[in-house]
């Protein structure tokens, strides 16, 4: 009867299966365009004339002069204009719409663009602009480093990493009823609901946003469908007929958001019995040309900088920047990826200058429930590290293999880390996220914004409300995401949907069963008449946060993770090709076991990309390798077998005792494949670690890299 | 031109140099195949000639002249490949799933991991890390 913690079958399963499930570019209407963008081919500028070179019957044109509200894209800061109107900041930024019902004919019209070019920046070290810094300090980092018996510092970077969803961007925008109804891929509707309102000048009422299924999303699709939705809208409301605009390959990978290039310093105090005394870490993040989410990313970033370890004093400073590049966004990890992998290479390295076994300096070191964060949160008996370190090196049997592949072309390593579930500091009590529950014949059903991108968001909604209802699986619907129906429960996205909007149903579902008492739902319909409860986020009691000193509870929870992965360099060609990954991660509960191992395995494999493959080649500040022929993610081929082992600790505050299981599993696999690449003896401190950087790289000393015979 | 579609004869007008992608979604109404990258990269496309599976993006019309088109509407919901994948957690998203089963269903009786692993790398998953497709096939091939 119960159906949390088992595997029910997938909501939307039958139909993802048999190819009835509809996405955006199913779906057609009468009358409709299809509409085209322009975009800038410079990367700093000012647009000095435009010139269209195709006879214009028959087609929509808009530019910014089309824009009946504000022409920006409302998110965090207003700095990001829907269309361009003079200065341009990045390759592929948007500047003209053109709308056609022959889609040939809409991609022969030639558009002849003239600038007059500025000075562009590429580099974020040198960037002029800072979009926001952060610094989060805890004790007294001088007196820590005062303390240390030795001092390791070192540099580590990542590059930019696409979030390749199969299913390209895509949105359909029909005028209706003096607004507009958008049909799109998306994440996080009612984001796209405001940024329309915002941009067309239009009420509430009249602007309705309905996800279609979504391919794939990895925060890749949490704030660009704004964009593209702005443009659909400005040419529906322009033509007076439905415009679809579907993003092939290469336009996606060109113009939307990707993970933030980082270089992190670390200089790092610590006793000769492997305390850590002193934490100084530098964190800088490339934004791209506009702000997006980038304070948010950075956030995350610098908060999970130390990684899962105590120390008393610590000082960490951040800062994301402009650079004249497509704006870097979300992307699953959220910053917290970037600075992971900094701080596992860095504990691993600080093994090696002690002369320590690596898994006993990080047992020594991670955080007990007890102890305090950076931002000096009191953990509580939630608090995983160590469990999860010991199943890894258990279960793998790391300590033998370690020995055993000592000067052979294999290697094994391991990275320990955590992630925060839900939105950041006071940021869910900023959301307010509502949730409902309307009662049915036979039980009830959903209303929420979150979104299934693949996740298997109504699935384990269904399983909660279920349980909490005392009802089957089967009687739990879910309706359809449109603003016109469903509350705002916030955006999908910060391993949230789970613990934050989960836990909203699961009280609206408490109320429900108190008002049926005995009664079925059939018999409370018949004598009451409909019944919806609708609930806001509530926290737990005790949680503060400052968000002018980062002093506090960063997160209501967070997950423990810990990979090992055991890698095999070809000698030939230094490829490196990993043989086995074991990914431990205590996730609280796993309301629906083989989903959250899904998140679990597809993470890893996208960690395992980020790690060796995926390398974005930015040429003049524009993407040299937009397809995906050269932007290589993991195939089958690349991908080892992942053993999942999933650990319960469960959150007293999350349904069912739940935390956020989404991004977590990206945090480890780049950290623990470097940590084994330079088991064989390769100095890496930057990803991909591609076969060109591991042939440049140093040796480290005491191991020779084999060169091949 | 007249070839063979999910088990019918059918006879479409369609320019010969239009992509199969588009002829299969557009004129005869079958999005079931989707559109992941237009370049034969990902394989979300995926459908088989006569067992085949090809990328329908890369492939123009005229090359089905008597040709067996199988698409993801014709195995009808009852193939052993698309309950597994339900049942296993084979499909997240689902746009890569249907080029997905096709191409498992080409890979034959009971496939080793290794056959698997190699008959399905021309399939881009995003979601999965591939191992609850490959438990998918595995249970499907023990029916």
């Amino acid at each position: 009867m119960k159906s949390v913690g088992r595997n029910v079958p997938r909501k939307e399963g039958i139909a993802k299966v048999t190819g009835t499930a509809k996405y955006v570019d199913d779906l057609s209407f009468p009358g409709m365009l299809h509409g085209r963008t322009v975009r800038s081919t410079i990367p700093c500028g000012d647009i000095t004339s435009i010139r269209l070179g195709f006879p214009t019957s028959g087609f929509t044109i808009a530019d910014f002069h089309d824009v009946p509200g504000k022409n920006f894209i409302a998110l965090i800061e207003e700095d990001q204009p829907c269309l361009a109107e003079r200065e341009v900041r990045h390759v592929a930024e948007p500047i003209l719409l053109l709308a056609h019902p022959d889609k040939e004919k809409l991609l022969q019209a030639d558009v002849e663009i003239k600038y007059r070019p500025g000075a562009a920046v590429f580099d974020p070290a040198v960037s002029p602009r800072t979009f926001k810094e952060i610094t989060v300090e805890k004790g007294d980092v001088n007196r820590g480093f005062a303390a240390a018996d030795e001092v390791v510092e070192g540099e580590y970077r990542t590059g930019h990493q696409e979030q390749l969803y199969i299913e390209p961007m895509g949105v359909i925008a029909v005028p209706e009823n003096g607004g507009v109804t958008l049909y799109g891929s998306l994440q996080c509707p009612y984001y796209v609901h405001r940024a329309l309102k915002v941009l067309l000048g239009l009420p509430d009422q009249k602007v309705r946003v309905i996800q279609t299924e979504t391919g794939g999303g990895f925060g890749g699709k949490e704030e660009y469908p704004s964009i593209i939705a702005g443009h659909a809208c400005l040419l529906a409301l322009k033509s007076g007929r439905p415009v679809k605009i579907v993003y092939d390959r290469a336009e996606d990978m060109l113009a939307t958001t990707k993970r933030h290039p980082s270089v992190v310093r670390h200089r790092t105090g610590v006793a000769r019995d492997g305390r850590l005394t002193a934490m100084e870490i530098d964190v800088l993040l490339d934004g791209g040309a506009y702000v997006t989410l980038s304070p948010v990313v950075l956030s995350r970033g610098v908060i999970h900088a130390t990684g899962p370890y105590r120390c008393e004093d610590i000082r960490i400073h951040g800062r994301v920047v402009m650079t004249n590049t497509p704006p870097n966004g979300a992307f699953r990890g959220f910053g917290a990826p970037q600075t992971q992998f900094a701080a596992e290479v860095h504990m691993e390295r600080i093994a090696e200058a002690l002369g320590m076994d690596p898994v006993r300096l990080r047992d020594v070191n991670a955080v007990r429930a007890g102890d305090t964060t950076a931002t000096g949160q009191v953990l509580g008996p939630d608090t995983s590290a160590r469990k999860v370190l010991a199943e890894a090196v258990r279960r793998t049997d790391y300590h033998r293999k370690r020995r055993a592949f000592r000067g052979t072309d294999r290697g094994i390593g391991l990275a320990l880390f955590f992630h925060g579930s839900g939105f950041t500091g006071g940021g869910e009590v900023k959301l307010a996220s509502k949730a409902a529950l309307e009662l049915t014949e036979t039980g009830a059903r959903i209303l929420v914004a979150s979104t299934e991108i693949g996740q298997g968001t109504r699935t384990m909604h269904a399983q909660i409300v279920a349980d909490a209802l005392g009802i089957p699986y089967q009687n739990v619907e879910v309706s359809e995401v449109d603003t016109g129906r469903v509350p705002d429960s916030g955006p999908t996205v910060a391993s949230r949907t789970c613990m934050v909007v989960g836990k909203i149903l699961e009280r609206c579902a408490g109320e429900i069963r108190e008002k049926l008492g005995k009664m079925s739902p059939r018999e409370y319909l018949r004598k009451f008449g409909p019944l919806i409860v609708t609930k806001e986020y509530a926290g737990p009691d005790g949680l503060y946060w400052d968000d002018e000193t980062y002093r506090g509870d960063a997160y209501g929870a967070y997950g423990w993770g810990c990979d090992v992965v055991e890698v095999e360099r070809d000698p030939d060609t230094y490829q490196i090709r990993p043989l086995r990954v074991t990914a431990v991660q205590e996730i609280g509960k796993a309301i629906h076991p083989i989903l959250a191992a899904g998140q679990i395995e597809g993470g890893t494999a996208q960690g395992i990309g980020y790690a060796l493959l995926e390398e974005v080649s930015m040429r003049d500040g524009a993407m040299a390798n937009a397809q995906m022929t050269n932007y290589v993610a993991p195939t089958t081929l690349d991908t080892p077998s992942i053993d999942v082992v999933i650990l319960e600790n469960p959150y007293q505050h999350g349904p069912f005792g739940a935390k956020g299981v989404g991004e977590m599993p990206i945090d480890g696999p780049a950290p623990a494949i470097v940590n084994a690449i330079r088991h064989l003896g390769a100095d890496i401190r930057a990803i991909p670690a591609t076969p060109e950087r591991i042939q440049e790289s140093r040796s480290i000393s005491n191991f020779e890299i084999r060169i091949s015979k | 031109m007249r070839f063979s579609l999910n088990g019918k004869t059918v006879d479409v007008p369609a320019h010969p140099l239009r992509r199969l992608l588009d002829v299969l979604r557009e004129d005869c109404g079958l999005t079931g195949t989707k559109e992941g990258c237009g370049e034969g990269e990902c394989g979300a496309c995926t459908v088989l000639l006569d067992g085949e599976p090809i990328n329908s993006c890369l492939v123009p019309f005229a090359q089905v002249r008597g040709v067996k088109v199988l698409t993801i509407e014709g195995l009808k919901g009852t193939h052993p490949l698309q309950k597994a994948f339900v049942l296993e957690g084979g499909a997240q998203c689902g746009i890569c799933t249907p080029g997905m089963i096709l191409a498992a269903a080409a890979l034959g009786s009971r496939p080793s991991r290794k056959q698997i692993r190699t008959g399905l790398a021309g399939n881009l998953c995003r979601c999965t890390g591939y191992t609850a497709i490959y438990r998918a096939v595995e249970k499907a091939a023990r029916r």
